[in-house]
């Protein structure tokens, strides 16, 4: 049997093996694909001093250039062959290593890989999007001027931290404008997935980014917690408990759960039909492992034929060999974690008021399920007859939504906090209320999948913003409007 | 009957005759209406003991059961646990745990001086130069260490500066949810020690883990003149064990006991044990720290948590149960609430087991509140 690989952590410029290793072991057969060095907390917080020198090596190389790098960093995220630890990494390997340790099909890996390369190479438009067209000198120098006004900005912390999941390698995307704002990453990969950080790191060094702008350090429950102690800013993944625990914390942007919503006027809802594929896209695309997954499905009424009509195409997706060109259902990597959502669901619709539909359609398959050694829960429509029905609302890692009937005129002092809502209506007055709705991040109007993403369009708090600070300037002597 | 033959150089075996003789001597001490402690003559009696037939140590195993230091320590008068042949002498009392409800309790005159002592001869004196001035930040209050540590430092003619520490309050926050405050605390105890660092030349240090490495991140140790620190009360597993050798204490090639950086001195004790050194090839070991303790006066035995009458496989870890044998306290078989590798004996030097990666019971399986001591 060979040694596995070994995954080290980078610690800005520095190459580390850890005392500690955690093992990441293919789903299917139990094989350790790779060994990750598991760095302690002090780690990280000795090589604060090194953030200036990270910081500062960024600053030296002009803006424009670096969004150059990430683009070619993206070519070779897709194609070229990389370090990983003392070996090499090829496309097919990566594909290959993820698939095997996350559960995700080749089909959703190779879209996964497909949205960080997307994103890295059209990284010009992204931070267009992102600083609303500032030139990217006025990042190089510190100050300049934009539609005649003189501004200035000074960056909000020397490095940017990121606690990453496991469940979905395209959030990786989030990150990669950072260098291009000349602001270091402090990467904690998930515990499952280191691959897709690592590779995009390895990519960007490769592209000519410096190597001390990069921190990749697998670590523990306290290594986590001083990534956001030691970074001024900082992005952690997780659920309503971390939410609960940063929230209000200026230095913290969580990501939790999205709680996104498809949800039909009352102009379009007896043409419901029409609208079931992007329905079912909206809750499947991606495994339905992302905050943009919708989790809800609102409509005015005919609620139980629109229940029914997506639970058919729900109980199509099946598990599939991971390498089958058709495979759209991914495994959970941790079993309990599939246990536990299974129960939730089971428990919830003991409570009165809710039908799980897709069961009925499968033939009666139970929810949990094994394939190939791997372990799945098979996508699942439930029927709400009420808001509050406790699965109404609900959220987990695999395609899973409710559908729900609120009347329109109660809909948005209904939902919540919300980041993606597909409203499909063409009603002037409703699209009024929808654009003025304080609880959605992103809106979609018209018949567009939750799941869908625009690059230079934020939807859930903006990098720039988070990264850089703008400050009043006056340069005493200077022409006035001349920025100088 | 002891098992020794005259002739064995075992050291094993001579080490283990020690012991016996030990047992028998200590015994006698206990359990005599001349010299023994009330307690003790009592439970011999209730339990249908015949102490002149416990001649070895694993006859004074088979013996007693464990210790119940949980009810003894904290609610049997303190005349009930001192021997007669201490009676009239003013005492020390000293604690342990008591972060809720009350705290266990033993009473002391000489041990901890005894095992200071001898636990002095194991610092060397380029990490320890003799008349250097040592900072503690631990616990004092009702506990051992301060006078300990003071002790042992005038034993290599130093004096102590200290910082308290109230390791109860730090543990009560962790567990009632308020990290930040924790962290507060512990960044006031590290101001405290900072300002003793920039107006008093120190020389060595005693802390906990967490501390030192805190204490490190104001100001390289290297920098402020430290040449030895012995730390103990908290858990180091092998990567932060290397970690604090080669980034905390500066030593580049990972020797604890180099001279580049800070000589590293880890340790296990408590009030109930005396204190346990270490065996000093830690990088060797693969960084995994052994503790030896001062036998024959401690016993300890690594035993399975399910049959604790068995000791685990070395390089298993189980439960440590601690024997102390002195003539102030006598406490048979107490389980501590740690879990620790059982290492075989280290024969030039402690030739008896030795106890590795410890670390609280059931660590493998759940999240212990250690705080930062």
């Amino acid at each position: 049997m060979s040694t596995p690989l070994h995954i080290p952590i980078l610690r800005l410029g520095t190459t580390y093996r850890s005392v500690n290793v955690r093992q990441i072991k293919d789903l299917s057969t139990g094989e350790t694909v790779a060994e990750m060095s598991v760095g302690n907390a002090g780690l990280l917080k000795r090589d604060t001093y090194k953030f200036a020198d990270a910081q500062a090596a960024l600053q030296a190389i002009p803006c424009e250039d670096l969004i150059a790098m990430s683009a070619k960093a993206g070519e070779l995220f897709m194609n070229a062959t990389l370090p990983l630890g003392d070996t090499m990494q090829t496309p097919g390997d990566y594909v290959q290593q993820l698939s095997r340790t996350s559960g995700l099909p080749h089909t959703l890996v190779r879209a996964n890989m497909a949205k960080v390369h997307e994103a890295l190479t059209h990284l010009d438009d992204i931070v267009r999007g992102l600083t609303r067209g500032i030139s990217p000198e006025v990042l190089d120098r510190g100050f300049g001027e934009v539609n005649g006004t003189a501004v200035s900005f000074y960056p909000t912390t020397q490095a940017l931290g990121m606690v990453m999941p496991s469940n979905s390698p395209g959030v990786n995307a989030l990150w990669l404008p950072s260098i291009a704002f000349k602001t270091p990453v402090i990467l904690k990969p998930g515990s499952d997935e280191p691959w897709t950080p690592w590779r995009v790191v390895q990519a960007m060094i490769a592209a000519g980014i410096p190597e001390e702008a990069f921190g990749f350090y697998p670590t523990d429950h306290e290594g986590s917690a001083a990534v956001m102690d030691v970074c001024d800013r900082s992005i952690i993944f997780g659920g309503e408990a971390t939410m609960k625990r940063y929230g209000g914390d200026e230095r913290v942007e969580v990501h939790g759960p999205g709680w996104s919503k498809v949800m039909i006027g009352e102009d379009c809802i007896d043409d419901y039909e029409k609208y079931i594929d992007i329905i079912v896209q909206s809750i499947a695309a991606n495994s339905g492992r992302s905050c943009i997954n919708a989790s809800t499905i609102i409509v005015p009424k005919h609620s139980k034929a629109i229940a029914q009509a997506i639970a058919e195409k729900l109980a199509a997706i099946t598990p599939l060999p991971n390498d089958d060109p058709n495979a759209k259902l991914s495994a959970l990597a941790n079993p309990k974690v599939a246990e536990w959502a299974d129960s939730q669901i089971t428990n919830g619709l003991q409570a009165s008021g809710a039908v799980d539909l897709t069961e009925a359609a499968r033939g009666g398959t139970p929810r949990l399920s094994t394939f190939e050694g791997r372990t799945y829960v098979l996508p699942t429509l439930v029927h709400c007859d009420s808001w509050d029905h406790p699965l109404c609302n609900s959220e987990f890692m695999f395609p899973f939504a409710s559908v729900v009937e609120v009347p329109q005129n109660e809909v948005l002092d209904t939902i919540g906090g919300t980041l993606v809502v597909s409203a499909i209506t063409h009603d002037d007055a409703f699209t009024a209320d929808l654009l003025r709705c304080r609880d959605i991040q992103r809106l979609n109007l018209g018949p567009a999948p939750t799941s869908s993403a625009q690059w230079d369009q934020p939807h859930e708090g903006n990098l720039f913003e988070f990264l850089y600070q703008r400050r009043a300037i006056h340069m005493a002597g200077a022409t006035s409007g001349d920025g100088r | 009957m002891t098992s020794t033959t005259p002739t064995t150089t075992d050291p094993v075996m001579l080490a283990k005759d020690k012991l016996d003789a030990h047992v028998r001597e200590t015994i006698a001490w206990h359990f005599s209406p001349a010299t023994g402690t009330p307690y003790w003559i009592e439970y011999a009696k209730e339990h249908g003991i015949d102490p002149a037939s416990i001649k070895t140590f694993d006859e004074l195993l088979a013996a007693f059961d464990h210790f119940d230091a949980d009810q003894v320590l904290r609610y049997i008068p303190h005349e009930k646990m001192i021997p007669k042949a201490f009676e009239g002498r003013p005492y020390n009392v000293f604690e342990t745990g008591g972060t809720t409800g009350m705290p266990k309790q033993r009473v002391n005159w000489e041990d901890f001086q005894y095992d200071y002592t001898q636990f002095s001869k194991t610092l060397r004196d380029e990490h320890f130069p003799r008349g250097g001035n040592w900072l503690m930040i631990g616990p004092t209050g009702p506990r051992r260490l301060r006078l300990a540590i003071e002790h042992l430092a005038h034993c290599r003619d130093s004096s102590v500066y200290f910082v308290d520490l109230d390791p109860r309050w730090v543990k009560r926050v962790i567990r009632e949810g308020n990290p930040a405050q924790a962290k507060g605390y512990m960044t006031h105890a590290i101001d405290q020690a900072m300002t003793i660092l920039r107006h008093r030349d120190v020389t060595a240090l005693f802390t906990t883990p967490k501390l030192l490495e805190a204490l490190s991140e104001r100001m390289s140790l290297v920098k402020l003149g430290i040449k030895g620190a012995f730390v103990g009360g908290t858990t180091m597993d092998p990567q932060y064990t290397r970690f604090l050798i080669e980034e905390v204490c500066e030593q580049p090639n990972g020797d604890s006991m180099g001279t580049a950086g800070v000589g590293f001195y880890p340790t296990y004790g408590n009030t109930l044990m005396g204190v346990a050194p270490h065996r000093d090839n830690i990088k060797e070991n693969g960084w995994a720290t052994t503790y030896y303790c001062p036998q024959p006066r401690a016993v300890l035995r690594v035993v399975d948590p399910d049959e604790t009458a068995k000791t685990v496989e070395y390089n298993t870890f189980g439960r440590v149960e601690l024997t102390t044998l002195t003539k102030e306290l006598f406490m048979p078989r107490f389980l501590e609430r740690d879990e620790a590798k059982r290492v075989e004996p280290w024969l030039e030097k402690y030739p008896w087991d030795g106890v590795s990666e410890v670390r609280p019971f059931g660590a493998s399986t759940q999240k212990i509140v250690e705080g930062v001591y």
